[in-house]
């Protein structure tokens, strides 16, 4: 967004409610689990109680922010990620860049269930075109309606897990693909190809993945017309009696003191929770229910991916040669959704595979399973750990949740953040869609690992207890969502607010619907898209 | 075999992206590529137990996972019970258990024990199934659970373990590329080739 702005000749002003990034400080890429001396399980050995922090993540934040707090309202359970710096939530994030599918676009039109988005997939493409070719990903051209083709770089080969798995899915007439990453293999546009460390979500040092800090943010303060202000905290945004946006009030967090800063528009892209919140915190006595809430729907259609995974111990893989499996983030072949067209299914939607395996790096609590199974002491545990290291494959899926009435985010009334700010409840509640789909995840997961020789791990919980809780793949998404009708959306096509002329938001918030698709590469082109209508509609002195 | 770029190369990149962003000095990226001694200065001090106890779970690790000591495992175990009182208690509890279990069977402490007496107390307490025979081990087994994770994870976590488990990457590579052997030795073996 502030890069295409800033291309459009435009002034923008970033406010961030954290620090400023500093890559070689804040990122922990190449760090050995001993450079700490707790070794990642937290000096008090949080680890083994079930909480701890992630100490090679770069993620500035986390579920639990000390004095900001939210809430999950009785009988649900919900996780929020933030990340307070600038780049936020890219700068650790797994890289995985799919575009949506036209049909994702249409959810209402296909099986009469959700709202069908006000744009199409011929409205985004070409922004999904100008992100990929900006940003660089890999990926291969394969002509599958589910997995919609890019530009793409030549991608890094299939690991042996990977290929073991692409065989077993060949065999079962299951499509297994190269990823669409945003990682880098060749140089562009001044930054070197990735050096296949796998450890993107520590946050890249050489940029040579995707983070909106390096990639966009940095570049854009180059040309002098970006100001960035770190430690702001947005409370809320200030009308006028036309109802036009003049202001932005926030705490400076150093001095803990509440400043506003003038403005001709806003666009929020403070992830959809944090959007949504802002925005029910706008209230007037012209806007009782927040701002551009006239609909009531901020805050409603929130959803999250649908995960569920299944591991097996791959005999195949038992006594094969240690090399170096790192690659690239998170995984190099995947499955998209393969049965489109298949009718009957007890659930509407799709879901794609992800695979993980290979010889990782060794981290506090990788060894659990193995002394739970082998038991035991000596040097018999030592041979037990070393021929079991590298030979599981664990499946895991990502599925497109319906919204429902039940899940949705709201003002907790009785709650601020410490800096005065009222805090967000969460209701979270999956349906019998997702239900099913996980069992579908689950069978299949199992049919493709045994393909390979696995023995699959047991796993005799109830589904609704191999459902990802709400919120823990942290890709939120729908509580601002756009649409043609002011009475049932908050933005209209260019996520615009139908009521507010000159306020825009540019993060998750304005899905309509949740494809299974990881959400950042339309996230990127949305907000491109919104850029330019944004520079267009000021010069035109519209805004 | 993949190809490894050296550091020099990769810092020359580091600062290339530097120039670019004007984000990163050439001297602050360097971290990508540090390593981290942490060099130990005379003797250590337990911060969160007494001599004998030290001595007795010193032994125990050692036992459990040979090398723990250059591991780290003691310190490690030291660190994280001096910062919580849940583990504080699980370990003081379990190392006095397990004096009164060998003093029961031995008349000795487990550290003053003969090996082969070490050695049958925990061939015992080192498998959950024992607990249905033995109940009055049961503390100790539970407490042996506790010491055997966390010395495997202070022993896989470190240098020597890391070594040892043979793990080949944190390193930057010029291209990716997996072995042929490793690739054909799996496809047949799965009968997938």
């Amino acid at each position: 967004m502030t890069q295409v702005l800033v291309q459009l000749g435009l002034k923008v002003t970033l406010l961030e409610a954290g620090p400023m990034l500093n890559p070689a400080r804040d990122f922990k890429e190449h760090m050995w689990p001993y450079a700490l001396d707790h070794r990642g399980a937290g000096p008090d050995g949080a680890a083994y109680f079930g909480g701890g922090s992630n100490y090679f993540g770069a993620h500035a934040g986390g579920y639990q922010i000390p004095g900001e707090p939210y809430t999950a309202a009785p009988g649900s359970q919900f996780r929020w990620m933030r990340s307070r710096i600038t780049g936020g939530r890219t700068n650790h994030f797994g890289r995985i860049f799919f575009r949506c599918s036209d049909y994702d676009f249409k959810p209402y039109s296909n099986d009469g269930l959700g709202t069908d988005w006000p744009i199409s997939y011929e409205d985004l493409s070409p922004y999904y075109d100008k992100a990929e070719s900006f940003i660089g990903v890999a990926g291969t051209t394969e002509g599958l309606r589910s997995a919609p083709d890019g530009i793409f770089q030549e991608p890094p080969p299939p690991r042996v897990h990977e290929a073991l798995i692409q065989g077993s899915c060949r065999n079962l007439g299951i499509p297994c693909i190269p990823a669409r990453m945003a990682v880098l293999t060749q140089p562009h546009n001044g930054r070197p190809p990735c050096h296949y460390c796998g450890q993107c979500t520590r946050g890249c040092v050489t940029a040579a993945n995707y983070s909106s800090s390096q990639v966009q943010i940095f570049p854009a303060m180059e040309t002098g017309r970006v100001t960035l202000i770190n430690n702001a905290m947005a409370r809320e945004l200030i009308t006028d009696d036309s109802g036009t946006i003049t202001a932005v009030s926030y705490i400076d967090k150093v001095t803990r003191a509440e400043q506003q800063i003038r403005c001709r528009s806003v666009v929020l892209a403070a992830s959809a929770g944090e959007s949504a919140r802002l925005l029910l915190n706008s209230k007037s006595s012209r806007h009782e229910n927040g701002l551009s809430n006239s609909s009531g729907t901020v805050g409603r259609f929130l959803t999250d991916s649908i995960a569920t995974s299944v591991r097996a111990y791959v005999p195949a893989l038992d006594g094969m040669p240690i090399h170096n499996t790192d690659g690239t983030a998170a995984y190099h072949m995947y499955a998209p959704w393969w049965e489109l067209s298949k009718p009957n299914k007890d659930f509407p939607r799709g879901y794609h595979i992800e695979i993980r395996g290979g010889y990782n790096m060794p981290r506090v609590g990788g060894f659990n399973d193995l002394c739970r199974r082998n038991q035991g002491y000596g040097q018999s545990l030592k041979d037990a750990i070393k021929k079991d290291y590298g030979t599981w494959i664990s499946l895991n899926g990502r599925g497109e949740m319906i919204p429902n009435a039940d899940s949705f985010c709201e003002i907790d009334t009785n709650s601020v953040d410490q800096w005065g700010i009222p805090t967000l409840r969460f209701h979270f509640k999956h349906s019998e869609y997702e239900f099913k789909m996980v069992e579908h995840m689950q069978q299949h997961f199992t049919a493709i690992l045994e393909g390979t020789g696995g023995t699959v791990e047991p796993d005799s919980r109830p589904t609704a207890d191999k459902i990802s809780t709400g919120g823990s793949v942290t890709h939120e998404t729908g509580t601002v969502r756009m649409g043609d009708d002011p009475s049932t959306s908050a933005l209209n096509k260019y996520c615009q607010s139908h009521e507010v002329r000159n306020l825009f938001v540019a993060d998750a918030g304005p899905f309509v619907s949740h494809p299974e698709k990881n959400p950042t590469l339309t996230i990127v082109a949305l907000a491109w898209r919104t850029a330019e209508y944004l520079a267009e509609e000021m010069r035109k002195g519209n805004v | 075999m993949a190809t490894l770029i050296n550091r020099r190369e990769l810092l020359v990149q580091i600062a290339g992206i530097a120039a670019v962003s004007g984000s990163v000095g050439t001297a602050k990226a360097k971290h990508v590529h540090r390593e981290v001694t942490t060099a130990q200065v005379g003797p250590y001090t337990a911060k969160a137990f007494n001599a004998h106890e030290e001595k007795t779970l010193r032994t125990l690790c050692e036992r459990i996972v040979p090398g723990a000591t250059e591991g780290g495992a003691f310190e490690y175990i030291d660190l994280l019970s001096s910062n919580s009182d849940r583990l504080a208690a699980i370990y003081h509890g379990g190392l006095a258990s397990l004096d009164h279990q060998s003093v029961e069977r031995t008349t000795a402490l487990f550290v003053d024990a003969s090996p082969a007496q070490q050695t049958a107390l925990l061939d015992l307490i080192a498998f959950r199934e024992n607990a249905d025979s033995h109940p009055d081990l049961r503390p100790c087994i539970r407490f042996f659970d506790w010491v055997r994770r966390m010395t495997v994870d202070a022993y896989y976590t470190s240098a020597a373990g890391i070594r040892d488990i043979g793990f080949k990457g944190n390193g930057a590579l010029a291209e990716y590329t997996v072995p042929q052997e490793a690739l054909d030795y799996a496809l047949q073996r799965s009968g997938l080739s």
